[in-house]
């Protein structure tokens, strides 16, 4: 492409010299070694800024640079051209009469070199920037989401240990049991990525682990009714979206009154979105004091939002006594 | 024999405490509660010696159930995570057992109290303890109060002002008022001070209350409250009223 253009531009000016009357002959030499000269001063500007790159700084530094290039190669083409043509005292008159025009037309395509380059590279920059400014918030949003699902209530963990160490006295089978359910609770906590869903089945596995751990620690104060019935099991949905919400239901029904209470979970399909439901009994008296989310369902909002760019995902309600969460899982078709 | 009454809502977190007592002939379990509002009646009813309370406990909280005595018995906190109690905890003399927690560790306790309790009594040592212990984000918005056996949640909004009463302090809500061992300096912290208002001394506001202020005498100022109230103004409490008010 680079040739293409030199040929080219000798090809014009062998028109010209011919035009300004010389002969062919003189006109091709001079087209040719003017042309090659200009196209190696220029390849050479843009092969050094390739290794230095001025700074904003110091722009003046191009301009002058492209000068001193110039002038290299007036020099040189006088040189090469009179070395070639010694015999011709026509050429060589016209040839110092023409070398300001000369001198100007090189500055004026070395200087556009100089700029085509110092646009090129400053594209160039731009997109590196951009690329990299992608790649940290991809990176940022990435860690938030892991960091978000990975928020573990250490009430629940110490507390689960706690009933743990009680039962190895008395119940070592129980013991070895709530062992087993809290290990796989948190590895399945630890393992899952959000990129990957998981089977609804898969989901209501993990939120079960849950409930029997929280079961064995409040005993007969935490009852649970579970419906999935109407809902195909096979769905996929992003992991541990559930069980926060269960977890906030649990633990505002249980600190909330000193009954025993029930948490009922139940899901169906609406407007193409899976939609799972957690009610839990609240005290008007208690809440009108404790207003809130808390850290739970804030966290679940901003993954929904994360996940899905949208706010209203989630709604809470208070109807009857009861505080209902319902989550919306929008469903991708294929 | 010493008598240990356990508040704790989880049965197995009081199972173990049982358990661990065994040893300790000299002490007697006299009652075990799922929450504050049995542990109050308890501690009243059995005058116990020592109790080992929970923090986290449905309606109120384990500080709160202490503020709600008029005699504390020795404490003995047990918990699982709880990163402004505990902090509170290492600055005053009380022990505290982290959950879960071993034989070895609770027997420490024990002993610890046996020699503490020989010679002082804990309740300076708790008021303190109330006093600095931050504000869990629930207990900012909500104030337990106690009449007579009755045990109540007031939220702070209801409350229309306070007035310093002796060693008391009056909260006046709509229709009564409560007393509470508590003093205005730490109301005046604890309130958020956009909402609440030290008018005086022994006074504190309601901001969403007042109506108006009006001159009293020369240089001498009252607020006035939607009920009618008339509350007294000092004169640095009336600059700054006028300050946080923006007139």
């Amino acid at each position: 492409m680079y040739f293409v253009w030199w040929i080219f531009w000798a090809f014009v000016q062998l028109i010209v010299l011919h035009r300004l009357g010389l002969n062919w002959e003189i006109s091709l030499i001079d087209a040719s070694i003017s042309s090659a000269l200009l196209a190696f001063f220029c390849f050479d500007a843009v092969a050094i800024f390739y290794y230095y790159q001025p700074g904003k700084n110091n722009r003046a530094y191009r301009f002058i640079f492209a000068l001193g290039i110039t002038i290299l190669f007036c020099i040189s083409t006088k040189w090469a051209l009179t070395y070639l043509l010694p015999s011709n005292q026509e050429y060589l008159q016209f040839l110092e009469k023409s070398m300001p025009v000369r001198f100007i037309f090189a500055l004026l395509i070395i200087s556009f070199v100089t700029l085509l380059n110092w646009m090129w590279n400053n594209i160039q920059d731009q997109k590196e920037k951009e690329k990299r400014q992608n790649d940290a918030e991809q990176l940022a949003k990435e860690a938030e989401l892991a960091r978000l699902r990975q928020q573990l209530q250490p009430h629940f963990l110490f507390n689960s240990l706690n009933s743990i160490s009680a039962l190895a006295g008395s119940k070592p089978n129980e013991a070895r049991k709530m062992i087993q359910q809290l290990s796989d609770f948190l590895r399945g906590t630890l393992k899952k990525d959000d990129q990957q869903t998981v089977s609804l089945k898969e989901e209501l596995e993990h939120l079960k682990l849950y409930l029997e751990i929280e079961k064995v620690r409040f005993g007969h104060r935490l009852n649970v009714k579970v419906d999935f019935d109407s809902t195909d099991l096979t769905t996929k949905i992003p992991p541990l979206l559930m069980q926060p919400i269960v977890e906030n239901a649990i633990k505002f029904g249980l600190y909330d009154t000193t009954d025993e209470i029930t948490i009922e979970i139940l899901s169906y399909v609406k407007d193409n979105c899976l939609c799972v439901q957690v009610k839990n009994p609240f005290d008007a008296e208690t809440q009108s004091a404790n207003h809130g989310t808390g850290f739970g369902l804030s966290s679940i909002q901003r993954r929904l939002f994360l996940l899905y760019a949208r706010n209203d995902l989630m709604i809470t309600e208070k109807k009857d006594g009861q505080f209902i969460t319902t989550l919306k899982i929008p469903q991708i078709k294929n | 024999m010493s008598k240990v009454i356990i508040i704790d809502d989880e049965p197995l977190a009081r199972s173990i405490v049982l358990e661990y007592m065994q040893e300790h002939k000299e002490l007697e379990i006299v009652a075990e509660c799922n929450d504050g509002f049995q542990g109050v009646k308890a501690i009243i009813q059995h005058k116990p010696d020592l109790i080992f309370l929970d923090i986290q406990m449905p309606k109120i909280n384990g500080f709160e159930m202490l503020e709600l005595l008029d005699h504390t018995p020795s404490v003995i906190f047990t918990t699982a995570f709880d990163e402004y109690a505990i902090k509170a905890f290492e600055t005053n003399a009380i022990d505290y057992l982290l959950k879960p927690f071993s034989k070895e560790r609770f027997d420490l306790a024990i002993e610890k109290w046996k020699l503490k309790y020989a010679n002082n009594d804990p309740e300076k040592n708790l008021q303190t303890l109330l006093e600095n212990t931050p504000k869990q984000p629930d207990e900012k918005n909500r104030i337990v109060v106690k009449n007579g056996s009755d045990i109540r949640i007031v939220p702070v909004q209801d409350v229309m002002y306070i007035e310093a009463y002796d060693d008391y302090v009056k909260l006046f809500t709509k229709d009564t008022y409560y007393l509470k061992k508590k003093t205005m300096n730490y109301y005046e912290e604890v309130l958020d001070s956009t909402k609440f208002f030290r008018t005086h001394r022994s006074f504190i506001i309601n901001l969403q209350e007042l109506t108006r202020i009006e001159p009293l005498e020369k240089n001498t100022y009252v607020a006035l409250l939607k009920n009618g109230k008339k509350i007294p103004l000092s004169r640095t409490g009336y600059a700054k009223l006028k300050e946080t008010l923006g007139v």
